[in-house]
């Protein structure tokens, strides 16, 4: 690991202004991805912004019926709350489909969002990649593919991103809230959050430098059966080769979300309509224009499968 | 990642945590060590140290407190082999900084129970041949504990077939909450046992 400074600012406004001044510098919350990383020096950063004196941990309810998520709330604590269980069970459920109960006690909402992906070929400092060396190559693309995007992609990156927990805040329309260096606050879409690689891989988000996350807003629960079917190659504690998140009516109708697929949660809202047909109809839209690669081909009958399973359990 | 390159790296990992510090310190080449002070409570004894800012509470524990029952298995957050229990909760202690952990109450394998003073899991763990080399057990052991917490206080897992409703210590939960704890002897079933009869005591 490379050496670096520490400082733990105790306001929003001055965590964001001190990541902004140095281009070099980098929030940490939970870490349980930064460390890794930084451990095999993918992650390089000269100094750690500690975030975790901000406060930013509660859950509370919004004006319109909605719940507010602070960025510094644990995954294991969102899993838990007993609005979410409730009324957003599909996040309860992808929550606890991810990681290792130790992980979701350190891994907060806002790094879960920001957590980098899983490819090998990012993983190994030995092999050209795109995302973690601009302009290096793409190893995986001929390599061996099968955990990675069938859609989404591009010719200099086929990463999916890996995390569970975004694929439910997409089908529940979540927005995500920040502040920047200068103390201004926005709100982004979930939909505008994760960017597709295009040319520039090494650029997950739309967050500019030193753009911290306060906050994760859910709008009013959505009625229906609140669903996330993980399938991947261990029962537990593995990453998805294909998740559903999806919230569904008897009749079929719904949302849906797919994870494991691509380098973002990807869904396709002109595609729901298509639900109360069956789930090959709406897959064939949603993966319409799919580049996958010999190894990954499955994935396309897999969601297809995995969407017909959740069907039948939102119909009985 | 496949448990076959999981088992890989963790040996990999622990052969290079057995080279001297100082030369894994050289491998992060020539950039200044910085320090920073932290003061911990580590099994009801405050501690204050002065550590390179890069030191993992694992290592803090090992290397400067001389607390070496946690141990380090892949130093990845993967094997399980390093959790504590940090302000009441399990974590990898590998995978988080020493620096980060201002004030916090941390205990290891050595403040949950001693030798001649075991807690009820460690003697369960005796009792129903929970291990086999030992290597894991001490994180088995922390987080099979805070496990049965997280049931009494009615945290959900990915088994749990209702999510609004009271949770018990079955055979399916244990399995599916013990499952950042890998044990490569292969001890599952038996740690299955111990914690099942520590989970009926309790009730």
């Amino acid at each position: 690991m490379k050496s670096f400074t520490y400082e733990r600012p105790t306001s929003p406004a001055e965590a964001a202004a001190a990541v902004a001044r140095n281009p070099d510098a980098k929030f940490i919350a939970g870490g349980t991805n930064l460390l890794d990383l930084m451990k095999l020096q993918i992650e390089t950063p000269s100094h750690l912004v500690d975030v975790n004196g901000l406060g930013l941990d509660t859950v509370e309810a919004t004006q319109d019926g909605g719940l507010r998520i602070g960025a510094l709330v644990r995954n294991t604590d969102l899993a838990a709350d007993a609005r979410v269980r409730k009324d957003y069970g599909v996040l309860s459920r992808a929550l606890l489909a991810g990681a290792s109960g130790q992980l979701r006690n350190k891994a907060t909402t806002a790094g879960n969002l920001l957590q980098r992906t899983r490819c090998p070929y990012f993983y190994d400092t030995a092999q050209a990649c795109n995302k973690r060396q601009p302009g290096s190559g793409c190893s995986a693309i001929d390599g061996v593919s099968r955990s990675l995007a069938v859609i989404g992609s591009s010719e200099a990156c086929i990463a999916t991103y890996p995390g569970d927990m975004a694929v439910a805040m997409r089908v529940l329309d979540a927005t995500v809230e920040t502040v920047d260096g200068k103390g201004k606050g926005r709100t982004i879409a979930i939909a505008d959050f994760h960017r597709l690689p295009g040319d520039r891989p090494e650029v997950d988000t739309t967050l500019k430098p030193g753009e911290l996350i306060t906050a994760v807003t859910l709008p009013k629960p959505v009625a229906g059966t609140h669903i996330y079917r993980k399938v991947r190659d261990r029962a537990s504690y593995a990453y998805a080769l294909v998740s559903v998140a999806a919230i569904l009516n008897k009749d079929g109708s719904g949302h849906v979300a797919f994870g494991g697929v691509a380098p973002r949660p990807w869904r396709l809202e002109a595609a729901e309509a298509d639900l109360p047909r069956g789930a090959k109809a709406v897959t064939d839209k949603v993966f319409a224009g799919a580049k996958p690669t010999q190894d990954n081909a499955f994935k396309l009958k897999l969601a297809e499968r995995t969407l017909s399973a959740a069907l039948t359990q939102a119909r009985a | 990642m496949s448990r076959r390159e999981l088992v890989a790296g963790a040996t990999a990992a622990a052969a290079f945590s057995a080279v001297p510090l100082q030369a894994q310190a050289g491998n992060a080449g020539t950039d200044k060590p910085v320090t920073a002070k932290v003061s911990l409570t580590v099994n009801g004894q405050r501690r204050e140290l002065e550590l390179d800012t890069r030191t993992s509470l694992l290592d803090a524990a090992r290397e400067h407190l001389q607390l070496t029952g946690s141990k380090k298995g892949c130093d990845h957050g993967q094997c399980g082999a390093c959790t504590m229990i940090v302000d009441g909760r399990r974590i990898n202690s590998c995978l988080t900084l020493a620096v980060m952990h201002q004030g916090s109450e941390i205990t290891t394998i050595e403040g949950l129970g001693q030798p001649d003073n075991l807690h009820p899991m460690q003697a369960a763990f005796i009792k129903h041949d929970g291990y086999q080399c030992g290597y894991c057990t001490p994180g088995q052991i922390c987080s099979g504990v805070a496990v049965l917490g997280e049931i009494k206080a009615g945290i959900p897992s990915h088994v749990t077939a209702d999510l609004n409703a009271p949770m018990e210590a079955t055979v399916d939960e244990i399995r599916e909450r013990m499952s950042g704890n890998i044990c490569r002897c292969g001890a599952y079933s038996n740690i299955v046992e111990a914690m099942t009869e520590v989970a009926g005591r309790q009730a």
